[in-house]
Formats: structure tokens, C-alpha cells, sequence
């Protein structure tokens, strides 16, 4: 087989995450390794352990590579070291600021981050003066809050 | 007992914990009033679920018997179950339920920091992911205890009685038994002694803020984690595995 890892992950850079489309899995920051050995071994990470896009996700990779003519496929599922929204690329949140998400505060892994006061900045307008409607939102991984500048409600991206 | 009996047994009681609270909460899937607890409970079930499958993917692995985590969760009888007397007592009101994942998940969390540390092939990973979201709901759930103890007369007497029926199960999450020791022995496990000190001071915080009475600790059911269950988990069970028992192998 003539693939390389290189090429491999550039067909992974568009495999979008089925919940968020706008990114996509490298930009998510689940693709931990690819290994390209006469077959292609991907490891993936889940971002939380419940989470109901874990086996689309794997089957949306599998696809891809079916479709790059590579019929050798293997997911292997990683769990160390957690997945956390630290992961998420500086291109991924972008992207999902002009989707209209707030990305996550930086440095999400710190315990104060789920406990402190957070200022989250409008995806539209950039105010932060937002304030939290409800901690729990479309998916386990998005809280709902408004912009108190342009009233315009948005989505947060958590920080886990 | 062997190194891998008393692994097992022991992950095999972390996956039924987190599948029978699961079971509970999907319960009332659909019949929050109002969306934003609705969406909490719901997703925090999910979580649950997801614990322990990876928790079952674990014991299945190690049992080594061609079993996987859907024959764990659907075809063992109450009997073989292991989880805490707490997590299958009925839903009651809301009060309850906050309650009850008050009360387990002050003790889970500091359960999964632990095991964050273990030596036990599989078990520290999971419990490094684990605990992020476990971290997340015990905010939330303390955050309803402090709500409706310091509240009005009505949810201060419901919360205050709601803490007082569920603290005789309390005493299971600690009493630590030869498998419990084992772990802890051969894989540098938690320490229940000191995790049920913690326990203490981070309850009686939030009770205190909550206005509410920490109940003394006088006598403690017990028996879950060896099998000997309360009536209420055969319910539970022949609603969950249902489809299993009555079209085995059935997929959609």
C-alpha cells in the first residue's frame, strides 16, 4: 500500500463531527494516532464517555477511507489522556465561532474553570456581556446563553 | 482470591453503579416540567451509560469469556448485580433524586480521583475521563440541594426528609468488604477510611449551606455490593432487559 500518514490525515481533516459539521475531526482534536503498516489503524478519543456520536464518528472514518480506496481499516479507542476542550485546534475555534458557537476558554482543564465565573464572548458581536439562560443545551457538550449587547441568543462549547 | 477475581469483581461493581443510577434517571426521561432539567438529567444519564459500557468493556476483557458489555448489562440477574442499595431505590419526587445523586456522587468523585491513581490495568483511564463529568453533575446537583433546602417551608421539610431516608444507604458506599480490600491491596486502590472522611466534611458543607440537618449515622443497610439486593431492583431489571430476555440477540 502506497497511502502515507500524512495523506491519510489530510482525508481525515474532512470527516466532519456529525453534531458540530463545521469541524471536523482533526479539528476536534479526537484523532490521537494513525498508523500505516499494510493496514490503517486510527485512534480515536471520545470526548465524553456518553457521548452518542462515538460510533458514527468511527463509521464516518471507516467510510472515508473505504472511499480513498482503503479497505484495510481499524479503529482503535483511546482513552488516555482525556479528551478536554484544550484539545480543539485554534482553526477548530474559529470555526466555530463564525458557526455562531462560543468556542471554549482556553485552559479548560483546570478545575476552577467548571466552578469560577467565566466572561464568554458573544460569537457575533464579541461582547462579553452574556449571561448564562441554562447550563444544559442541544448536546451534552453545549450550554445556552445570550448576548445582552446585540440580544442575540448563542451556544457555549462547555469547557470539560 | 486472585489479582484478576478481585479486579474484576470490583469493575464489575463501578459499571453496575453507574448503569443502575442510569436506569433510574432515564425513568423520567420526558417528564421534567420544565427543559433545562430535563436536558441535564437526560445528559447526565447519558453519561452514566457511557461509564459503564467502557466499565463492562473492561470486566468483559478481563473475564475473558466471550462475553461482551450488552451480556452484562442484559442478561445477569439481580443476584449477580453489585451495585450500592442506594441507586436502586425508587425515583420518589424530585427532592429524592437530588438526594440520592447528592449523597453517591459526593462519594463517586472522590471514588474516581482515587482510582485516577490506581495501578489496575484499564480502571485509571476510565476513571480520568469519568471524573470530569462526575465533577460537573455534583456542582449541579449540590447547587438543587442548597436551592430547595434553603427555600420555602414545603422544599426545605421535602429536601430535609429526602436526605434522611436515603442516609441509611450511605454506609454501604464505605463499609469495605474482601474485595474492596483486595483492590486496594494489589492495585494501590482507594482508601475507604479516609475517602469516607472526605465524604463527610464535603456533605456536611453543603448540607449547612443548605440550611439542612446532617442525620447521624446509626443503622446502615447493606448488601448490594455482594448481591443481596432490595425488591425494587427486580423491577428495575425486568423493565431494562426486557427486550434482551425476550428477543435475545435482537439489533436495530
Amino acid at each position: 500500500m502506497s497511502v502515507t500518514r500524512a495523506q491519510v490525515l489530510e482525508w481525515l481533516s474532512h470527516v466532519p463531527d456529525p453534531e458540530i459539521p463545521v469541524l471536523s475531526i482533526m479539528d476536534l482534536g479526537i484523532v490521537r494516532d494513525v498508523v500505516v503498516n499494510g493496514t490503517v489503524v486510527v485512534a480515536l478519543t471520545p470526548t465524553y464517555t456518553g457521548c452518542p456520536a462515538t460510533e458514527v464518528i468511527e463509521q464516518s472514518v471507516i467510510d472515508a477511507l473505504h472511499d480513498q480506496g482503503i479497505a484495510d481499516v481499524s479503529i482503535d479507542r483511546v482513552l488516555s489522556p482525556p479528551w478536554t476542550t484544550d484539545w480543539i485546534s485554534a482553526a477548530g475555534r474559529e470555526k466555530l465561532r463564525e458557526y455562531g458557537i462560543a468556542p471554549p476558554v482556553a485552559g479548560a482543564s483546570k478545575r476552577e474553570m467548571l466552578q469560577g465565573d467565566r466572561a464568554i464572548a458573544c460569537p457575533r458581536c464579541r461582547s462579553i456581556e452574556t449571561s448564562l439562560v441554562s447550563e444544559f443545551g442541544s448536546t451534552a457538550c453545549k450550554a445556552s446563553y445570550k448576548c445582552t449587547a446585540c440580544l442575540e441568543p448563542f451556544e457555549y462549547f462547555k469547557c470539560i | 482470591m486472585s489479582d484478576n477475581e478481585a479486579l474484576l469483581a470490583y469493575v464489575t461493581r463501578l459499571g453496575d453503579n453507574a448503569l443502575i443510577l442510569s436506569q433510574r434517571m432515564i425513568e423520567v426521561v420526558a417528564q421534567y416540567p420544565e427543559l433545562e432539567e430535563e436536558l441535564a438529567n437526560a445528559n447526565f444519564a447519558l453519561d452514566y451509560i457511557g461509564q459503564a459500557r467502557l466499565f463492562y468493556s473492561l470486566a468483559a476483557k478481563l473475564e475473558g469469556k466471550d462475553r461482551n458489555e450488552d451480556d452484562f448489562a442484559f442478561l445477569r440477574d439481580g443476584h449477580e448485580y453489585r451495585n450500592v442499595l442506594l441507586l436502586e431505590q425508587p425515583n420518589g419526587h424530585f427532592g429524592d433524586m437530588m438526594a440520592r445523586e447528592f449523597l453517591f456522587e459526593s462519594f463517586y468523585l472522590l471514588q474516581l480521583e482515587a482510582l485516577q491513581q490506581c495501578d489496575a490495568p484499564g480502571v485509571a483511564e476510565i476513571a480520568a475521563r469519568a471524573v470530569k463529568e462526575i465533577r460537573y453533575h455534583l456542582r449541579h446537583v449540590s447547587q438543587w440541594v442548597v436551592r430547595l433546602g434553603d427555600g420555602t417551608e414545603e422544599s426545605h421539610a421535602r429536601m430535609q426528609q429526602a436526605i434522611d431516608d436515603h442516609w441509611q444507604f450511605t454506609g454501604e458506599l464505605f463499609a469495605a468488604d474482601d474485595i474492596d480490600t483486595a483492590f486496594t491491596e494489589q492495585y494501590s486502590g482507594p482508601n475507604l477510611e479516609l475517602i469516607r472522611d472526605q465524604w463527610h466534611d464535603n456533605v456536611a458543607a453543603v448540607l449547612n449551606e443548605a440550611t439542612l440537618t446532617k442525620p447521624a449515622d446509626e443503622w446502615m443497610a447493606a448488601g448490594g455490593k455482594q448481591g443481596r439486593h432490595s425488591e425494587y431492583l427486580g423491577f428495575l431489571l425486568a423493565e431494562m432487559q426486557h427486550l434482551q430476555r425476550s428477543h435475545p440477540g435482537a439489533t436495530w
